[in-house]
């Protein structure tokens, strides 16, 4: 059997899985994994351009998946009235202020001489930037938040539209994919230059702790993402179910096609959430394909496999380590802010590294690292099993239990636990294939 | 007397509460570097392990409880620890010997390793919220406090109290016997003297007839009784709940990477650098200051650098500062880079 006709398999059975839920489940859920599976394999091919190209240890995907989900808050919502005059330019120049101070610092630190006196300048520069920064910074973000707290309480985003109109302008949403990309390689070039010299895991354990410190950030500064109150409502570049509902055209097409208006509405909508991501996918396939056979990704698969002697070669290992931990971060970022869009909600309470980080290399190493396509399968297979071991789960358990009598303490257990099922499936199938079949479905050739 | 007060304020809201946090996150970190030093890699699977070992405590306690074993003022968990370490052991060896072993005799890079180790994880952290669920557990009994703020003031005539919990002690008094064993076991035993040849060069120790795989597998068991008392002590000093179990994963490595990872010494400094800088960081220091300022000069403020919930960051941002200026840890341990 050639690669080929493997490969086609592979694929031909995750997707008459993903069909065969819809048979049994119906089309929404079915939907939703395959948009989901999109979004994840997206995901994993950033994963696997760090790991799998360039061998970069990133366990902070969480971090750059949520700063995309900003990027689509910043970019979708409408600005807040009066929130910007309020304490915009402040918050604006203390974050220069708090810039500015690092920069003081680390220019000190590279001029003076290595010495107490160093010591004491640097420590004196950041304190005092410190206490100017949050003197700027708290009563501008104070100005900020006391504006109508209760529906916004921050800047909001460049959507011209007002409070009433924003949710027409969904377009600007597709601009948001790739802004989401800029603030994750954004990061990813502050977060490289400080960490990628570091040996692999350290730097595992760095980015895993950038991405809480992600995390808290959109967490606490209200001003900026609302925190743990949410940004709901973010437009979508789709129509809206009730507005196809109340089409005639649309009804009545659905109807030819034994649809009612309600179910055909929302797959429609889906449907059309899948084109969009698939255009994306396709894209960022393609280039990766691209990257992967050009002599670029051969001289990345050669520092991976031996950083000395791609050194001795006269290759530039640093430089090259940080340009693919920006691209792969990039992605992750559109990833995310697409994620964001698809959800139309930013929830910075829900990002949990099991979830975010730990799940997508769940899936770059069943698919296989090193392998752009393995990437897309395992995110579509990984993602669908993600979903489904809970209802397989309490099918099992249901079946196990059936013996027991209704009011049995075990059972009762058992049938309540089956829901965390879902975290050992995904920590057993990684590691059976790390031992077994360590280089995944699809092999990197 | 003003002075007194913002002592007793400073013991109560930041040294007693960092000592004990301190002591905690010692344990854990103390876990991470010797599987650092003898096996060779970051143990991402570490709270989950902790999370496990305090979990079978618990239900070992509650069955206590419910048996009326008490153990006069303490908390009965301290009774039921020795079965949660020996589960904990069975729990470490059998991973071993499934998963890690076979990484080992094939010379894995120490990266598959993690990899694997966060496979590890899934399993151990979908394990302990599929027996005891993933909702917070208090399993804490006894008196809470040796002395409550209120008795203190009654007693100094202080106007700030000083509570000192029953948990916050034990902390402190088993972290000091447990570190004081592990240390006389390094220095003093021939097992201890072999694992500390192994870890400092493996050809050398191999050479000089020491069994690796016996090396190994002392190094899990005192892993997985460091892992279980310090999972413990935290649930009776706070509260046990998988997910935070995780996520102590991130301020255990933080404590292990600053101290220099594989220094079990470092470990333990990391632990209290790592604990204080959290407490200090996020306190609110107005209540301290007001006692020690002149009147006019009382800030308006909280006077807290940061909020609470920027506790993890913290820990972070030590952790990178370390690592870029200082990479060996304030311990000497092994390089970062």
């Amino acid at each position: 059997m050639t690669d080929t006709v493997k490969n086609t398999l592979l694929f031909v059975v995750v997707f008459s899985l993903i069909i065969i839920s819809g048979l049994f489940q119906g089309w929404n859920n079915a939907m939703f994994i395959l948009n989901m599976g999109l979004i994840s394999s997206i995901m994993a091919l950033g994963v696997n351009l760090q790991w799998g190209f360039a061998g970069l240890f990133n366990v902070g995907v969480m971090g750059f998946v949520a700063l995309g989900g900003l990027a689509a808050v910043l970019v979708g919502m409408p600005a807040t009235p009066g929130a910007f005059s309020a304490g915009g330019p402040g918050v604006i120049f203390a974050l220069i202020l708090g810039a500015a101070t690092i920069v003081a610092a680390v220019f000190t630190y590279k001029r003076m001489a290595a010495g107490r006196n160093r010591n004491l300048a640097i420590t004196a520069i950041l304190i005092f930037g410190f206490v100017v920064f949050r003197g700027m910074l708290d009563p501008n973000v104070a100005l900020i938040e006391d504006v109508n707290p209760a529906a916004t309480g921050y800047l909001g985003g460049l959507n011209p539209g007002t409070e009433e109109t924003y949710r027409q302008n969904g377009w600007i949403m597709l601009i948001a994919w790739p802004v989401g990309g800029l603030f994750a390689a954004g990061a990813a070039w502050l977060i490289g230059k400080a960490a990628l010299g570091l040996r692999s895991d350290y730097l595992a354990i760095a980015t895993l702790g950038i991405a809480e410190i992600i995390i808290s950030m959109l967490k606490n500064e209200d001003w900026l993402s609302r925190g743990v109150k949410n940004v709901v409502g973010i437009p979508r570049p789709v129509p809206y179910e009730l507005d196809l509902q109340s089409s005639a055209a649309f009804v009545e097409r659905a109807a030819a096609l034994g649809f009612d208006p309600v179910e055909g509405s929302t797959l429609w909508v889906k449907f059309l959430y899948a084109v969009l991501f698939a255009i994306v996918l396709g894209i960022i396939f393609w280039l990766s394909q691209r990257a992967l056979n050009s002599p670029w990704g051969r001289m990345l698969r050669a520092i991976r496999d031996n950083e000395v002697a791609a050194e001795a070669m006269g290759k530039d290992v640093t430089a090259r380590h940080l340009q693919v931990f920006i691209l792969g971060s990039a992605i992750c970022g559109v990833a995310g802010a697409m994620m964001t869009t698809l959800d139309s909600q930013l929830t910075p309470g829900t990002y949990q590294p099991l979830r975010f980080t730990f799940l997508i290399w769940v899936m770059v190493i069943v698919g296989g690292s090193g392998s752009n396509l393995g990437s897309i399968l395992g995110g579509f297979l990984i993602w669908f099993l993600w979903v489904q071991v809970e209802p397989i789960g309490l099918f099992i358990m249901d079946i196990i239990t059936s013996g027991m009598s209704e009011d049995n303490w075990l059972r009762a257990h058992l049938l309540d636990s089956a829901a965390q099922m879902r975290l050992m499936t995904m920590g057993i199938i990684m590691i059976l294939v790390l031992r077994f079949s360590p280089r995944g479905l699809i092999p990197e050739k | 007397m003003d002075f007194l007060n913002a002592i007793v304020a400073l013991a109560n809201y930041v040294l007693i509460p960092g000592i004990a946090y301190g002591s905690q996150l010692a344990l854990g970190a103390l876990g991470v570097t010797l599987v650092y030093g003898i096996l060779r890699f970051s143990n991402f699977a570490h709270g989950d392990t902790m999370a496990f070992g305090t979990m079978i405590t618990i239900l070992v306690t509650w069955a206590m409880q419910s048996a009326g074993i008490r153990l006069g003022p303490l908390p009965t968990a301290l009774l039921a620890l020795p079965f949660g370490i020996l589960g904990c052991i069975a729990l470490v060896l059998t991973t071993d010997r499934l998963v890690y072993r076979f990484y080992r005799e094939q010379k894995a890079k120490p990266v598959i390793l993690v990899i694997v180790s966060m496979g590890v994880m899934f399993v151990m952290n979908g394990v302990v919220r599929f027996i005891i669920g993933p909702d917070d557990q208090s399993f804490s009994d006894g008196p809470r406090f040796i002395i409550s703020a209120r008795d203190f003031k009654r007693l100094t005539g202080l106007d700030e109290g000083l509570g000192i919990r029953t948990t916050q002690v034990i902390t402190v008094v088993t972290a000091i016997v447990v570190v004081a064993l592990l240390f006389w076991f390094l220095n003093k035993t021939r097992a201890g003297k072999s694992m500390r040849a192994y870890s400092d060069n493996e050809d050398l120790a191999l050479l000089s007839g020491i069994n690796p795989e016996r090396v190994v597998m002392m190094t899990w068991i005192i892993v997985a009784a460091l892992a279980t008392i310090a999972g413990t002590l935290y649930g009776l000093d706070k509260s046990f709940k998988p997910f935070t179990y995780f996520q102590l994963l991130l301020p255990i490595f933080a404590s292990a990477v600053v101290g220099g990872i594989g220094s079990p010494l470092g470990a333990i400094a990391g632990g209290f650098v790592i604990a204080f800088s959290e407490v200090t960081i996020t306190y609110a220091w107005k209540k301290v200051l007001v006692y020690l300022m002149p009147e006019s000069l009382e800030p308006n403020s909280l006077v807290q650098l940061m909020s609470t919930d920027y506790k993890l960051a913290v820990s972070f941002v030590i952790l990178l500062i370390v690592l870029l200026l200082k990479p060996t840890g304030l311990f000497k341990g092994q390089s970062t880079t």
